[in-house]
């Protein structure tokens, strides 16, 4: 049971983090056109992660509430656990701390400027529509539902990155420098996508999870030809950055959550 | 304008056509700006359908749509002009000149 | 024809209410006013973007983040509308841009104001968004045809703005001691700048004459900021809230309320550069053209060497 929670925060976890970087361009785009894309696109990460939170939610009330107050390292959520009260979609999101988070280290890297947010992006989005693809057979009901409306998205954000990858590395000298140098920075948080965790194990056995780890061959044949037509190079760098999706976060997330968390922390309790 | 415009780089303006459902003919909603048609869909489809699944987007480059003449003995006084989006009567002044 | 032929045909499609479209024949001044008039409007759309945005990362639930993502992605959508209608008569979204950023066009001033606390956020949507909304329902039949519908189609996605604001304030106010605090003291903040959106009085506003002949204004802006006090009186009863104006008291005779005096030298100086965040919101479009400027070029390069590929393609293979 607490693998299947899991198993669903760390998507969850991604969705949000992710999203909630992609929405601190709105209004600072560059472009208009551009502006209203991204934001679309942030809306559908913002709208995977509340189906993902009730689904996490409703997982955590099944729980015995004995054990349900021990899941958790964070005091505010305890305490409404404690309480009795029944978690909905908002409390795993705004009362949880970072160490209780299991997004990839990846989805919580700064938007930089437009080329990292490209870069970001691509590796996730190409992660993602492979994921999803095999999550939609998930023999959990609800996550086989969520990934299928995912799909048609997702599969819309994987075009948007991939033609900016090709356009910025195909574009100008300046394009191709910042892309180039956005790619080898952000290189090492992309190996995490395909490192299960213990809940992705636990999972997969169940036929619930997917096997990240077999994406891998697709990922980089898709990648490499994404590469290739914008006439960037793979980094050459083996070693890979770990940890987020076994709630060891970069110094980022702290700050994401201070902000995201802000009125929940500032008014305990309060409906908005 | 835009191709005059000394002023580089601005993304070419194109006319947005949207077939809102089956059977209906596409119709004209609107512009917007992007450096290829690709973009030019996509960005039809953010801006001008808020990403609904299913509609028909046409776009075409704004200066390549040739416009009838409202009134033709128009053209007698206004220079031979069938771009939809040039319009000469428009002067840039200086700042300094006031009550004009 | 004559120029003084062209004047009459304009004059009579005016009085008639006939739509005057892009290729139509208009008096220069007409021109000249429309494109300040709709670029105005539409500077304020993608300004009015940063108080709001301000919030995104903080919204209190998940579905409040979604609905403020969605309402400045409308704002965005808005001045797109906009600048595509001032397009068409002969200006360029560039050169509109630059006239903002160079701090030569002006915006609504209202966006000059903080977002301090989260009612903000309402506030502005109930306030601020029904102020604007008054002007742009009147404005969905304004004379000059691109804009008329550009209004049309911002109005039918503007009326969720308001509701969504409105909400929040109604949800705040039926919550806890704080939280009504919260609401007062928002209203308190935002509810006299927003009746200076309408701009100055009509006895100070010289140009409403002329713009109300050509059609391309139907109402002053004293008979719009009433007609925002009267409807506003009400539904802030229905908050709870008082509006902060001791002055503010039903005239049976004039079948309106009767409001205190505007503080006009605190407009002026907003919209000259003094208010609390113009430099603020200025920089912040400023930085993001100029940090942009490589993206926009680098996707123009690359249309344009698929374009020149292409050719040779064609070329190679006659």
């Amino acid at each position: 049971m607490l693998d299947h929670l899991f198993y669903t925060l760390q998507l969850a976890d991604n969705a949000l983090i992710l999203g909630h970087r992609l929405g601190e361009w709105c209004g600072h785009g560059p472009v208009l056109e551009q502006d209203i894309a991204l934001t679309n696109i942030s809306l559908d990460h913002i709208g995977q992660a509340r189906s993902l939170y009730q689904h996490a939610a409703h997982l955590t009330n099944e729980i015995p509430q004995e054990q349900r107050a021990k899941i958790f390292q964070s005091v505010t959520l305890n305490n409404k656990i404690n309480s009795g009260e029944l978690l909905q979609e908002d409390d795993l999101p705004y009362l949880r701390d970072a160490w209780d988070f299991r997004n990839a280290l990846l989805t919580e890297q700064p938007n930089g400027d437009w080329a990292y947010t490209v870069a970001r992006s691509f590796f996730y989005d190409v992660f993602y529509f492979l994921y999803y693809t095999k999550l939609k057979d998930s023999k959990d009901a609800q996550l086989a539902a969520i990934a299928e409306k995912s799909l048609k998205e997702v599969a819309y954000h994987q075009r948007w990155s991939s033609e900016w990858m090709i356009r910025l590395g195909d574009g100008t000298e300046e394009s191709k420098t910042r892309i180039q140098n956005a790619v080898n920075d952000y290189w090492q948080y992309s190996g995490e996508l395909f490192v299960m965790s213990d809940a992705e194990n636990a999972m997969l056995k169940k036929g619930i999870g997917v096997d990240a780890a077999a994406l891998k061959p697709e990922w980089d044949a898709k990648v490499e030809a994404i590469f290739k037509e914008a006439t960037l190079s793979i980094p050459e760098e083996k070693w890979m950055q770990k940890g987020g999706k076994q709630c060891r976060h970069s110094e980022h997330l702290g700050f994401i959550l201070a902000e995201l968390q802000y009125m929940q922390r500032a008014y305990p309790g309060m409906e908005w | 304008m835009s191709d005059q415009n000394n002023n580089k780089a601005e993304w070419p303006l194109w006319e947005v056509f949207i077939r809102s459902k089956a059977g209906l003919d596409h119709k004209h909603v609107g512009s917007l700006h992007a450096a290829d048609a690709e973009m030019a869909i996509e960005n039809a489809r953010d801006v001008y359908t808020r990403r609904m699944e299913g509609v028909s987007i046409w776009v075409i480059e704004s200066k390549y749509i040739h416009a009838s003449d409202p009134d033709n003995a128009a053209s007698l006084y206004e220079p031979a002009n069938d771009k939809i989006y040039r319009h000469p009567t428009f002067y840039d002044l200086p700042d300094e000149l006031k009550h004009m | 024809m004559t120029v003084r032929d062209f004047q009459e045909a304009f004059d009579e499609k005016i009085d008639k209410e006939i739509a005057i479209e892009p290729r139509d024949w208009m008096p220069d001044n007409y021109r000249k006013t429309l494109i300040r008039q709709i670029s105005q409007h539409a500077h304020s759309e993608i300004v009015g973007m940063l108080p709001e945005g301000n919030w995104i990362t903080r919204a209190p639930s998940l579905r409040r983040k979604a609905v403020l993502l969605a309402k400045v992605q409308d704002e965005a959508g808005h001045g797109l509308y906009l600048y595509s209608a001032a397009e068409t008569l002969g200006i360029t979204r560039d050169e509109m841009v630059e006239q903002l950023h160079s701090g030569k066009a002006k915006y609504s001033s209202i966006f000059n104001y903080p977002t301090t606390t989260w009612a903000d956020i309402g506030a502005i949507g109930w306030l601020v968004d029904g102020a604007a909304i008054m002007n742009q329902v009147a404005l969905c039949r304004t004379s000059y045809g691109p804009y008329a519908r550009a209004m049309v189609r911002i109005c039918k996605e503007e009326s969720f703005h308001q509701r969504q604001g409105y909400e929040i304030l109604l949800h705040m106010s039926k919550g806890t001691e704080i939280q009504r605090k919260m609401v007062q003291d928002a209203i308190d903040r935002w509810w006299w700048p927003s009746l200076m959106m309408f701009g100055p009085t009509d006895d100070d506003s010289p140009n409403t004459a002329q713009s109300m002949r050509w059609r391309v204004k139907r109402f002053t802006n004293d008979e719009l900021r009433q007609r925002f006090i009267d409807v506003t009186v009400e539904q802030c009863k229905i908050l709870g809230m008082e509006l902060p104006d001791p002055e503010l008291k039903w005239n049976e005779e004039r079948g309106h309320f009767d409001y205190g005096p505007i503080d006009w030298e605190e407009f002026w100086n907003v919209v000259n550069g003094n208010g609390p965040c113009n430099r603020e919101r200025l920089k912040a479009r400023n930085d993001a053209w100029e940090k942009g400027a490589w993206v926009r070029d680098a996707a123009l390069a690359y249309s344009e060497k698929r374009k020149k590929r292409a050719k040779e393609a064609d070329t190679k293979a006659a």
